[in-house]
Parts: structure tokens; sequence; C-alpha cells
């Protein structure tokens, strides 16, 4: 059988491009679609009068460091804050569009995402969804490259960066000790208003909807985090936009590991491609180089007769 | 008692030959009084000091770095600027082993040195940014997170360190005097050098890929599904023009380590990879251009955004690509070593978009190194370049040794006992797949 470069090429290219549409399967986070015992909380921002009994609770409950302003100081308002190295929750203040004398509060922390992209994002399986909900992150095994922070698409995980022997991630764990034993977060429990409930999310989902549909005038029509990133364990309801009160805007309505899936899926691809490309290039290119290697010691022969 | 002696005199000897250039300790000791290790140590000292800082004092001490900006000079230049410009390796291996491109065999060797040290000191800079740096064996042996891009980049650096090791062991082995482990060492470079080129088509463009998490944070103009296929494509062109620019640094500076083989084909090597480079240079322009169009962007570039994509655009990649191939068709070797550097700022200054000036855009505040950043990566960056030099100084690399012609011929018999044997045993092919398809099995459960 005879085959020339060109056609081997050519064989290979076609091969290979019939080959992309067929992506690998990916050996990615668990499908947590369908889990009937999965909580979450339903954050209701109209109901927030900015106490900040949730943030000292929090911190009570996972015994953080003590905070350089004590919990009932309302000038930490002044300046939008994260949760940082020793706070899983902050509490922020934002002017209301519809009212200027009732300011709109937000408490911020993990959103503990269904299928989260800081977990594919850790190289070393650190961080993980829990069947109840939490998403929690295993100190034992960071690395600290810190890609985790940088995939979050909320910028909520802290990192502290004073540490030199063990550094760590910092985020909120739906206080998954006191969940799993059938409490609630510690933030729930301590709210006067009775801004968050916590519960099963499908429930959540449900009374989220029913608000709204009871109080139109009240809410915007909009359950944040029921679809946002493939959906989030924690969701809230808000009476103004909420990109006004410090919520990213326009975020993908799919899990973000499905962005990666198409990378990772042409690994074996490439992986099978190239070997066969070029080891078949080498294979021509050794037997020309042979060929033009006879050929000249041929003529070199015929010179000498 | 005299075999002893006589012992220890040759072995003496071969340190005063190996080590320190044929001359005494102390010879040795004021040979190293140069300007330029004068420079260089100026350089080293201020941010080892920080270096050591943050080991005691944490990142935190040394860095910018914060909640929402977690990277900075460490990983846009150290890692994604440094990896880029590492693919010296593999693309001359594939030039001349793959394609049989034979004029550039001078450059072969340097090639894969500068590979191999890009990477190590890439990874030097991770040590320094990683939070618990002694556990970066972790995501190899210790917990596997196999759904993470960042998983396939520590895996594949790791064992492309290694193969890139071999490659360069022939010349280890040569300056040593170990004939016998340098041929045996040979036979396995057509097999290193494919099982390179795949490694750092993944990883390059894997290192793209990172970004593919963060479709919210990275600047539109920047984010792009073909994010991958930018930065291997960037890989190539990046690579050539470091190619360039070491070549012609060597020829300058270190001119009594090259051989006659070297300086003839100089020019020729550099117009040669100068066109390359303009090509590809050329390909790259139009994948970003159609990227624009594609995803309807165009309002973009009217933005602040938009200007500096353009500068970079047009000013680090359109450019660049006329100049090459003005260079090369005017023989002008000048031209084609400026252009070098002018395409290596765009590489730094793509990435830096990517990774810092267009992350977090949504973001009012944007992340500025701190200043000790910049003296450690001057620290690593001038040990590299001690290293390189130590290393050609030394080892034949840019020059061949004239008892080296030619590199071996795999025997005939050698394929004679090899191909009954494998034929004999299809079980070994068969357990292997067996194996293979129960760890995977193992990953997915």
């Amino acid at each position: 059988m005879k085959i020339n470069r060109r056609d081997f090429i050519k064989a290979a290219i076609i091969g290979g491009s019939s080959l992309i549409g067929i992506s690998g399967e990916v050996f990615a986070a668990e499908d947590f679609s369908n889990q009937p015992n999965r909580y979450g909380v339903l954050t209701d921002l109209t109901r927030c009068a900015g106490c900040r009994l949730c943030e000292a609770a929090c911190n009570d409950a996972n015994r953080l460091p003590q905070p350089e302003i004590s919990f009932d100081d309302t000038s930490v308002f002044e300046k939008e804050r994260r949760p940082d190295w020793r706070a899983y929750t902050v509490v922020n203040r934002y002017l209301n569009p519809k009212n200027e004398g009732a300011p709109v509060f937000r408490k911020m922390q993990c959103f503990h995402c269904n299928e989260p992209a800081c977990a594919s994002a850790c190289l070393v399986g650190a961080i993980k969804k829990t069947a109840e909900g939490s998403v929690l992150y295993d100190e034992s095994v960071c690395i600290g490259c810190r890609y985790c922070i940088a995939a979050c698409p909320f910028s909520i995980p802290a990192y502290d960066y004073y540490s030199p022997i063990k550094p760590k991630l910092v985020k909120c764990t739906m206080c998954y000790t006191r969940i799993s034993t059938g409490r609630v977060p510690a933030c729930v429990e301590a709210c006067s208003e009775e801004a968050h409930t916590f519960g099963k999310r499908k429930a959540l989902i449900k009374l989220a909807r029913e608000r709204i549909v009871k109080n139109p005038d009240k809410y915007v029509d909009h359950i944040y985090g029921e679809h946002e990133v493939g959906g989030t364990s924690w969701m809230y309801i808000s009476g103004v936009p909420f990109e006004q009160v410090g919520f990213p805007a326009d975020l993908a309505t799919v899990p973000y590991l499905t962005f990666t899936k198409g990378f990772l899926g042409a690994v074996p691809l490439v992986l099978t491609l190239w070997p066969a490309l070029l080891g078949g290039i080498y294979i021509f290119t050794k037997s020309r180089e042979q060929k033009d290697e006879t050929v000249t010691q041929k003529s070199e022969k015929g010179e000498k007769r | 008692m005299d075999r002893g002696l006589e012992g220890m005199s040759r072995q003496r000897l071969w340190i005063y030959e190996k080590i320190f250039n044929g001359l005494s300790f102390s010879e040795y000791l004021k040979s190293l009084i140069t300007p330029f290790n004068m420079i260089a140590g100026i350089l080293i000292v201020p941010g080892f000091i920080f270096i050591v800082t943050r080991y005691l004092y944490g990142l935190g001490s040394v860095t910018n770095a914060s909640d929402v900006y977690p990277w900075g000079l460490f990983i846009s230049y150290g890692l994604l600027s440094g990896v880029p410009f590492s693919s010296t390796g593999f693309l001359m291996a594939t030039a001349y082993y793959i394609f049989g491109l034979k004029s550039y065999r001078p450059i072969v060797r340097l090639g894969i040195l500068v590979g191999f040290l890009g990477y190590f000191f890439a990874v030097c800079f991770l040590l320094v940014d990683l939070g618990r740096p002694w556990r970066l064996p972790y995501p190899m042996f210790v917990s596997l997170g196999t759904a993470s891009v960042l998983f396939l980049v520590a895996w594949h650096v790791a064992l492309y360190l290694s193969t890139q090791f071999v490659e360069f062991c022939p010349s280890i082995f040569e300056w040593l005097g170990a004939e016998r482990c340098r041929n045996w060492v040979s036979r396995v470079t057509i097999g290193a050098t494919i099982f390179g080129v795949i490694l750092s088509t993944l990883h390059q463009s894997a290192l793209g890929a990172l970004f593919l998490l963060m479709p919210g944070k990275v600047h539109p103009l920047w984010y792009s599904p073909f994010l991958p296929v930018y930065f291997f494509v960037s890989s190539i062109f990046a690579g050539l023009s470091v190619m360039i620019l070491v070549s012609s640094l060597s020829r300058r500076f270190l001119r009594d380590k090259t051989d006659a083989n070297f300086n003839s084909n100089f020019d020729a090597m550099i117009f040669g990879l100068g066109k390359a480079a303009s090509v590809v240079l050329f390909s790259y322009y139009s994948l970003k251009l159609i990227s624009v169009a594609h995803e309807n962007q165009w309002g973009l570039l009217i933005t602040p955004y938009g200007s500096l994509f353009l500068l970079e655009v047009v000013g680090f990649v359109f450019l660049p690509c006329l100049l090459y191939a003005y260079g090369v068709k005017r023989k002008n070797v000048k031209i084609v070593q400026i252009t070098s550097v002018l395409t290596m700022l765009g590489i730094v200054f793509n990435r830096f978009n990517v990774s810092m000036i267009g992350f977090n855009w949504t973001l009012p505040h944007r992340e500025i190194p701190h200043w000790k950043e910049f003296l450690i990566a001057i620290t690593i960056i001038t040990i590299g370049v001690l290293v390189f030099r130590w290393i050609v100084s030394r080892l034949p690399v840019l020059r061949e040794l004239p008892k080296y012609p030619k590199p071996p011929k795999l025997k005939e018999e050698v394929f004679e006992r090899v191909r009954p044997s494998f034929l004999r045993y299809p079980r070994i092919a068969y357990g292997t797949i067996q194996f293979m398809n129960e760890t995977i099995k193992g990953w997915k459960g």
C-alpha cells in the first residue's frame, strides 16, 4: 500500500475533526440536582434591619477571632465590606432607590452553589458539596493555590495571607455541624426579624414565590440563586433590583464547570491524536532522509564508475 | 596507598576541570569577581530577603494579594508568562527531531535547556506563591482533584519538567564523559519529544482554560471560549521569540562557548525562526479578530479596555508580525532581534490583561503588585540567568564535542530482540488496558 505524507496528514485532520464532535466524558463533580435532602436558606432583604446580630452569632458559633470594631457599632456600614479571614459573613448597607430614608441591608456569605465553581477549580479536591447542601473546605490537603478564590463568581472565599505556616481558606459552612444534627445555622437562629428561613431548598423556592406573588409591589420578581450559576443553596428575595445592592448581575444560569468541561473533554483527543500524527510525520521524514542518502550514495558510486 | 593518592588527585582534577573551568579554587573565586556578577549579586540580594520574610510572615507581608485578587505578579508573570516563554524546548525538539529541519541542529539543545530552566523557575515562582509550598506533590499523590484544570496543569508541568530533563541528559552525560549512559538516553529522544509535544499542547492551553471558569471576572474582550487556543498559539511565537533572543545573547556574550557550526548557521536560523514567528503571529492576530467579530464586541473597542485591547493586538501582535516579515525579507538580523523583545513584551502584556488588568473588571479598584513582588521576581529571573550561564559555560550546549559527530543509530539487532518478545506477550498490552480501565473506573466512582 502506498501512502504519501500529504494523504496521511489529510486523513489525520479529517479523522481528528470528526473526533472533536465527540467530547469525552469528564470526571466532574457529582450531580446534586436531584438531592431531596438538600437544605438552603432564603434571605428576605426587605426584612433585614441591619442589626448585625447574625454576624455576632456567626463569630461565636464558629469560634472566629474577635473583630476590631464591635458588632453593635454601625459605623462599619460606611464602607462596603466583604467576608474576610475573621468573618464568614458581613452585612452591608445600600441606598434604597425607592425610599432614601430606609436603606437596604444585605447579609453576604457563601452561596453554597449546587455545583460550585470553587470545587471544580480545586486541584486537590479540598472543596466538596455535601448532600446536606453545605460547601465544605478541607484544610488538611489544601496547597494554597487560591484558584478557588479566583474562580468564585461571588468573590466570597477569604484567605489569611499573614499566616506563614498554616494559611487557609476561610468561608461559611452553613453551620454544617449544626445542620447535620438537626439544628439551624447560627445566623438564622439569631435573626430577630426572621429575615432568614432555613429549610429544604425546594420548599424555600416555593415560599419565595408565594411572597413575591402576594406582594408584587414590595418585591422584585426574581429569586436570586434559583438559577444563577446553576442554582445556589443560599437564595435571596429583594425589594430593589439585585445589582443595586451588591449582587453580581448577568451571571450565567449554568454551573460554571460546564465552561471547562469541553476543554477537559478534548484532553483524550490530544493524547491519542498527537502521537499518531507526529509519529507518522517522523516516519515519513526519516524514510525520505534514508531515500536521499541512498540516492546520494548511488550517485557517488555512479561518479566513481 | 599510592593508588589512593592517585585516585584522590584524579578526583580533584575532575572537579577543577568540570566545575572550576580548569582553574584552582582560589583562582576560580577570583575569576568570579566580574562586573556582571557584581550587578547580578546586587539584583539578587533584596528580593532574596523578601523571599525569606514571605516564609516568616506570610504572603501578605510581600504581596498585594487580596480576597478579590488572589493572584499577583508571581502568577501573572512567573507562571502565565514564564511557561509560554519556555515552549522553546518542545518547539526546537519538534522542528529538529520530528520534522527533520536539520539546519536548526546547533540550537536544539539550547532550546531544550531554556525550556527546562523556564519551567524550573516557573515552579520556583509557585513555591513562593503557594500558601503551603511543601504540599506541592499533593495533587499528584495525596488528594487528586481530577475535575480541575489546574490539576492537569500540575501533572503536566511535573511530567514535562522530567521529560525535558531526560531530553537534556545527553548533554550532561557528554560533559561527565559517561558515554554509555549518553548513548542509552539518546535512544528515547523521539519518544520523549512526542510526549513533550502532547504535554505542552495540553498545559499551555490549560493555562488559558484556567480562566474559562471566570466568565464574569475576565473582561469580555479577553474572555473567550478560544482562550485555550489563544494561549497555545501564542506560546508558539513566544517560544520562537525567546529562541531568537537567547541565541543572539549567547552569540554576543558567550561567544567562546559556541562552535563554528552555530556561528556559521546563526543568521539563517534567526531568519527561519523569525519567519515562523511571523506566520504564527498572523494566524493569532486573525483568531483574535474573528473572536471579536464572532462575539460582536466591536462596541467594546471604544471603551478604555478596548483601547488596551487594540494596543495589545495591533501594537504587540500585528506590528511584530509585520516587523518579523520585514526583517526577514531585508535580511536584517537587528530588526528580527528587536522584534523578538517586542513580541515577548506582548505576551506579558496579554497575560497581565487576562489575569490582572482586565480581571475583576466590574469591581472599582485594580490590583497593582507590591514593589516587593517585583524585587522577588527580579531575584528569581537573575538566578535563572546565572544558572543558564553556568550550564552553558560547562556543558556542550552551544557547541558539539568532536567525539560525538552524529547521534547513534539504533542497531538492527535491538529491533530483532524487541519485536518477537513483544509479540510473544500480548498479555502485557491487554493487562495494561485492563489496569487503565480499572483506574478510570476508580476515578469516576
